[in-house]
């Protein structure tokens, strides 16, 4: 996928206006980076989706400034129209003209863009969406999952210079998640287009996103590299059931007659099922905090393969769950999250700065 | 079937007056309806009751106060002398204008209902795909509305066909100008001229069912259409009103 030449960051000063009769009152002031895919994360009715539309301009519930690279698109004074803005956006739920088939929407796009930098071919998109096939079905020919691949393909063709994605696959079932993902995957690491994706599902988050800008009631509570925030306790995602951290590193081929390859980072190293193609280069595997456990030796006699020399570094009960404790370790300086039990966590006499032995009973690669 | 050269110009007349109308109001109201269907006014409870008033009003009321408001000693009667157009009373002009203000509901209210049920979404698609508020209303919202757009100048056209007492009233009955079929079949029952009632009264019958037939007809279309997505409003070529 060709490269967008210009990119400029998203600066956002919001906030809700007095008068509006909301749930709860919006106020943030942020800097998105002009690269890589930033999630707008957050549980339903913290205010992303307001905050997405705001930036596309769809809604006028929020004063301030919003200004991309050193385009002013709203101020106090002044708000620049939808269509002057260089947006693609996906929405929610399908969003596909029901009067025109598949082709004629994307033609929609295509005849309206930006000509003048033509970055993103037709047939490229086509092919990336796998959406081939079914250009000459109207919508309600087609299911979920492929409407919204299309509505995908339409977004990309505007040429915008800021994709916004509103919980694309949320009105879809899990199959046809699982079905969509891939290519959401593929088109965030080949497109340079920065992207702002809201989510409100941790896994989609982990898979898809660089940066992660987390809400909670209107306020920015977190922001940063979602490696580095999911490794974090205090956060306020960090004790769900999903809860993960990301592990960077290279894969190297042994014990590839077993079918399995060696992740290595930060001097340590993490046995994975081998992904196709992947020997040599670099990888990211999710280790889910539930699939962590805990012990003062270091056991030979038993079968899970992934046994890492970890140190305590903060332990946090979690606040919905009395019995239950988040415990972040360091294998080198690389964070692993631990969920175990209060039993647990006074039967091995817990305490910060004591190393001990990590089992993971399974490894996720997710790139 | 019996027709004379004066039932034959009476139908003509009649064809002429219900396309002229149907064709001027699809076009001149398509603003009031597309207003009607997106606002919050205050206003928009009043306006829609004035659209509604010729449902519910006697034809001869909405004809006797357009004969006042048209004739040559109103104001509007003034200023249309002033300009040298002669008075609208007993006019076909004069009929036109009044078939309007009589069939007006009948093409607002599924303009207006086919315009809300396209709802917000599309508008906004076609925002964040650089089309301008004039291209979205032409390339998005025409084309969604076309079912409305057809309810509404069957209706249309087949209301101003049916009229009676409006055009009674302000267009009397000259030949092959205010005379249509509804008048000539009254001017020929009161001449007990009934064969000829016959023909055009069972001519107006026929027509009725047809156009009703394609009205409904053109409702599960527009249902297939939507594919079940987007269910047609309700039953009623009206909508919910």
């Amino acid at each position: 996928m060709p490269v967008a030449k210009t990119q400029s960051s998203l600066y956002l000063a919001l906030e809700s206006l007095p008068s509006s009769d909301r749930q709860f009152s919006l106020d943030v002031k942020t800097k998105i980076p002009p690269q890589g895919v930033t999630a707008l994360f957050g549980p339903s009715g913290s205010g992303k989706t307001s905050l997405l539309r705001a930036i596309a301009g769809l809604d006028s519930h929020l004063t301030g400034d919003i200004i991309f690279g050193d385009q002013v698109w709203q101020s106090q004074t002044y708000r620049l129209a939808t269509y002057r803005r260089p947006i693609g956006y996906v929405f929610q739920e399908s969003s596909l003209f029901e009067h025109l088939n598949g082709e004629q929407n994307l033609r929609f796009a295509l005849n309206r863009a930006d000509t003048s930098q033509l970055q993103i071919q037709y047939s490229d998109v086509v092919e990336l969406m796998q959406i081939g096939p079914l250009l000459k079905r109207y919508p309600h020919q087609l299911s979920g999952g492929e409407r919204q691949r299309i509505a995908i393909a339409r977004a990309l063709l505007i040429q915008p210079k800021l994709l916004l994605m509103d919980e694309p696959l949320s009105a879809l079932d899990d199959a046809l998640k699982q079905e969509i993902l891939p290519y959401l995957e593929t088109l965030c690491h080949q497109t340079q287009l920065p992207i702002i994706y809201v989510s409100h599902a941790l896994d989609e988050v982990i898979r898809l996103a660089d940066n992660m800008l987390v809400l909670h009631s209107g306020r920015i509570t977190d922001q940063g590299p979602t490696q580095e925030l999911l490794g974090k306790l205090g956060t306020t995602f960090c004790h769900y059931q999903d809860a993960s951290v990301v592990i960077q590193g290279k894969l190297s081929a042994e014990n590839a007659s077993w079918g399995l390859s060696e992740l290595h980072f930060d001097g340590q190293r993490l046995r994975v099922k081998t992904p196709e193609r992947k020997i040599g280069e670099d990888v990211k595997v999710r280790v889910q905090a539930k699939d962590v456990s805990l012990s003062l030796s270091a056991h030979d006699d038993t079968s899970i393969l992934n046994r890492l020399q970890v140190k305590v570094d903060q332990i946090a009960q979690e606040p919905n769950d009395n019995s239950m404790f988040t415990i972040r370790l360091l294998a080198g300086k690389t964070p692993i999250l631990a969920r175990i039990t209060g039993l647990s966590v006074h039967h091995l006499q817990l305490k910060t700065g004591m190393t001990l032995y990590a089992q993971i009973k399974s490894v996720a690669v997710i790139v | 079937m019996t027709l004379s050269a004066d039932d034959l110009s009476a139908i003509w007349l009649t064809l002429k007056l219900a396309s002229l109308v149907t064709c001027l109001l699809l076009v001149l109201t398509t603003p009031l309806a597309w207003w009607l269907s997106r606002t919050q006014s205050v206003f928009k409870g009043p306006i829609n009751a004035i659209v509604a008033m010729p449902l519910v009003l006697p034809p001869t009321v909405l004809g006797f106060y357009l004969l006042i408001f048209l004739s040559p000693n109103s104001a509007v009667g003034k200023l249309l002398d002033q300009f040298g157009i002669a008075p609208l009373p007993f006019s076909f002009t004069g009929l036109v204008i009044a078939s309007m203000v009589y069939s007006l509901p009948f093409v607002v209210q599924p303009l207006q209902n086919a315009f809300s049920a396209i709802g917000s979404r599309p508008l906004e698609v076609a925002a964040t795909l650089r089309a301008s508020p004039w291209q979205t209303f032409i390339y998005v919202v025409l084309p969604l509305a076309k079912p409305g757009y057809l309810s509404a100048a069957i209706l249309g056209f087949a209301h101003t066909l049916g009229e009676f007492g409006v055009v009674l009233m302000i267009g009397g009955n000259i030949s092959s100008q205010t005379s249509v079929i509804s008048v000539k079949i009254y001017e020929h029952v009161e001449a007990l001229e009934y064969q000829q009632a016959h023909s055009l009264s069972l001519l107006m019958v026929g027509f009725a069912f047809l156009i009703l037939t394609l009205l409904y007809s053109q409702k599960k279309r527009q249902h297939n259409l939507f594919g079940g997505h987007k269910k047609a409003e309700t039953d009623s070529p009206f909508g919910e009103q």
